[in-house]
């Protein structure tokens, strides 16, 4: 017995180190990504100028993925409200950054705007440039989460009455009535009607310049973020109320006997799962650097649903991993079916436009006929666990021998 | 033995639509007992149950629990027109209250159900853990962010303790549903004693079980009411069961009470027998 323990812990203590030097490994590998400089046209150029915006919206995707995770599948809340949440965090991310100097070009149709001030620009005067637009960037993604979680808690009094198939047409309704609200002409002078938002603190401001160096952070900084609120996320789920929202998906009728209390703890879910989303959401508006409501549609909570269970519904590393690989294979990998030939070597005649599409829907349909838990299931990666097996494989054969040796 | 009160139900009626599924139950449990409630098949036992714990909330009638009223309602609305039970005036004055399941279970009542509602992706001891979830105070944020160590550290103590007292310690990582019948039941009997309650509702407990763990689960009801303070009211159809534990009986039939007593009194009752074994109809 003392002996399992003591091991189990060594085993702890040496996972735990490994991950921390495989994060601090990554970040000094993205570190460098975010400043080499390769000579465009090179296969090397061309493979970076793909690799580093992949890396950036894939860990953007995977936090909004681990966030619908934590309402589908930990609290067994069928939510299809992402893009709205994520639409009300990238407009509260970009207004609130646009520097006052731009608000005239921004808001040319409606004089201007109403919201004359621009955080990191006012943090950038205290501060300094850098430290005042890391930092306004930090809080005006703070402010898109809070936002979010807002209309969330408004919209979860209605919508968490219902269940199932219910709540996720109620959320899906009230994501399109967002849309349709932010592109209101009534609402221009703070959310430009349907024009777009532009000239925001966005990733490539996110540098250190000192004299003739600059030092990029734009990656590291997406990852940084996404990677804490996962961490936040993580922690929750494995805490107390964690535990809470799980028993609700398994059974909701025993977890209320057992004194959770339903509506409470849905929509803490909720909220915490639209905090992330308007996080995420703002993330997304760096990336893009310029944002409008109208690409905020259901079809991108489908993308994000698709993301969760290719993973595996219940399983944040899962859907991590379905993250990446979806936003690699469709921005990178597979556009070569859309280019017209192979390699740029042979001519394929069906290698058109969309072709990568069918290849992709097809792919999707394996994963679910034969991963049809998703990749994960609902287990997770971890070091941990891959250590504990190794040793438990050690341990059988260690008996097998002693047994052998009896006999 | 104390006569005070822990339940009080009185005149409960509970109607569907224009079903009378508990017509005018009242009952009382009083502290240390353990009084069965039987019935055959739809005498309206587990609706009874479920206007107790807050499921469905009676047409009419009062729920105390010691002593307070935690449940109340008198005929509303469409129901007011459509009520078929009795005592429809009683409590027209009384405020009504309609509380939720996880508060009543707050109180210091806790069920198990007749179809066993483990939670099925979890281990045993996550069972178990989950349930003590309700007397934690710590908030979402001090609980995410690990600064209430020391409560989760006491939840996980007073887990390893009550399962080791269930037998249960052994399978602990085990997933609930890989259990054998006898061992669920008993995880759900200790998954409602994390909830630290003062009054146990036992759902058919020994549903599904042979002889042997019949008598086992009695030995183990009486053990518990001694161990935990308990007071119990369950439902049962396994007659020895009943007739071996039960301090008294109170017997339902089509959702009226027939008889209540002693188990010597009720075996004996005429109404019970002809309502169990039928009476002949060719008087």
């Amino acid at each position: 017995m003392n002996k399992t323990l003591k091991n189990t812990s060594t085993a702890d203590r040496t996972s735990k180190y490994v991950t921390i030097v495989i994060i601090a490994v990554l970040y000094v590998v993205l570190m460098v990504l975010d400043n080499l400089k390769a000579t465009p046209g090179s296969t090397f150029g061309k493979i970076l100028t793909m690799l580093i915006p992949v890396l950036r919206k894939g860990a953007i995707y995977s936090l909004l993925c681990v966030s619908m995770n934590l309402l589908n599948g930990f609290t067994g809340l069928f939510s299809l409200g992402q893009a709205g949440f994520m639409l009300i965090g990238a407009y509260a991310y970009a207004i609130f950054s646009i520097p006052a100097g731009d608000h005239a070009a921004v808001y040319q149709y409606f004089e201007g705007g109403a919201i004359q001030f621009s955080i990191p620009e006012i943090l950038s005067g205290v501060l300094g440039n850098t430290a005042g637009s890391f930092l306004g960037a930090i809080i005006c993604i703070l402010i898109a989460g809070v936002v979010a979680a807002v209309f969330a808690a408004l919209i979860g009094i209605p919508c968490l009455r219902f269940k199932s198939d219910y709540l996720a047409i109620a959320t899906l309704g009230f994501a399109e009535i967002i849309r349709a609200f932010f592109q209101w002409d009534g609402l221009g002078r703070i959310t430009n009607g349907s024009n777009l938002l532009r000239k925001y603190t966005s990733f490539s401001d996110m540098k250190i310049v000192a004299g003739e160096t600059t030092v990029k952070f734009g990656t590291v900084f997406v990852f940084l973020i996404a990677m804490l609120s996962i961490l936040f996320i993580i922690l929750l789920i494995n805490s107390s109320y964690g535990r809470a929202y799980k028993a609700i998906r398994d059974d909701e009728v025993a977890a209320e006997a057992m004194g959770i209390n339903l509506f409470k703890h849905k929509m803490q879910a909720f909220v915490i799962s639209s905090f992330f989303a308007g996080v995420g959401g703002a993330l997304l508006a760096m990336y893009q650097t310029t944002v409008n409501a109208a690409p905020f549609k259901s079809a991108m909570t489908y993308e994000i649903l698709l993301m969760v269970v290719i993973g595996g519904i219940g399983s944040v590393s899962g859907s991590c991993i379905a993250a990446f690989l979806y936003i690699a294979c469709n921005e990178w990998w597979l556009r070569f079916l859309d280019s017209g030939s192979l390699f740029g070597l042979v001519d394929v005649p069906f290698f058109r436009d969309g072709f990568r599409k069918v290849v992709f829907s097809v792919i999707i349909m394996i994963i679910v006929l034969f991963f049809s838990r998703g990749i994960m299931g609902d287990k997770e990666l971890s070091l941990k666990g891959v250590l504990k097996k190794r040793q438990r494989k050690k341990e059988a054969k260690a008996a097998q021998a002693e047994g052998g040796d009896a006999e | 033995m104390s006569r005070e009160h822990v339940l009080e139900v009185e005149n409960v009626t509970m109607q569907f639509g224009g079903v009378v599924a508990v017509n005018n139950l009242t009952m009382e449990v009083n502290r240390d007992e353990i009084v069965a409630l039987i019935g055959p098949n739809g005498a309206g036992k587990t609706t009874a149950f479920n206007c107790i714990t807050g499921v469905y909330q009676p047409t009419n009638g009062i729920v105390r629990f010691e002593g307070q009223p935690i449940v109340v309602n008198h005929p509303r609305g469409k129901m007011k027109k459509e009520y078929g039970g009795q005592n429809a005036e009683l409590y027209v004055n009384e405020k009504t209250l309609d509380p939720t399941p996880d508060e009543i279970t707050k109180l210091g009542v806790a069920r198990t159900f007749q179809n066993i509602r483990l939670w099925k992706s979890m281990t045993v001891y996550d069972n178990v853990l989950t349930a003590k979830h309700m007397r934690a105070k710590q908030s979402v944020f001090s609980a995410t962010f690990r600064t209430t160590r020391k409560e989760e550290e006491r939840m996980r103590e007073e887990t390893e303790k009550l399962l080791k007292e269930q037998d249960l310690w052994d399978v602990r990582d085990d997933l609930a549903t890989s259990l054998p019948y006898g061992q669920q039941r008993r995880l759900e009997i200790a998954r409602a004693l994390a909830t630290e309650p003062k009054l146990l509702l036992l759902d058919e407990p020994a549903a599904g079980m042979n002889p042997q763990e019949t008598l086992e689960l009695a030995a183990f009801i009486h053990d518990i009411r001694e161990k935990y303070q308990l007071t119990i009211l369950l439902i049962e159809h396994h007659m020895d069961l009943v007739m071996n534990i039960s301090d008294r009986i109170y017997v339902l039939d089509f959702g009226s009470l027939i008889a209540q007593g002693t188990p010597d009194e009720v075996q004996n009752n005429q109404r019970v027998i002809d309502a169990y074994l039928g009476v002949a109809e060719d008087e």
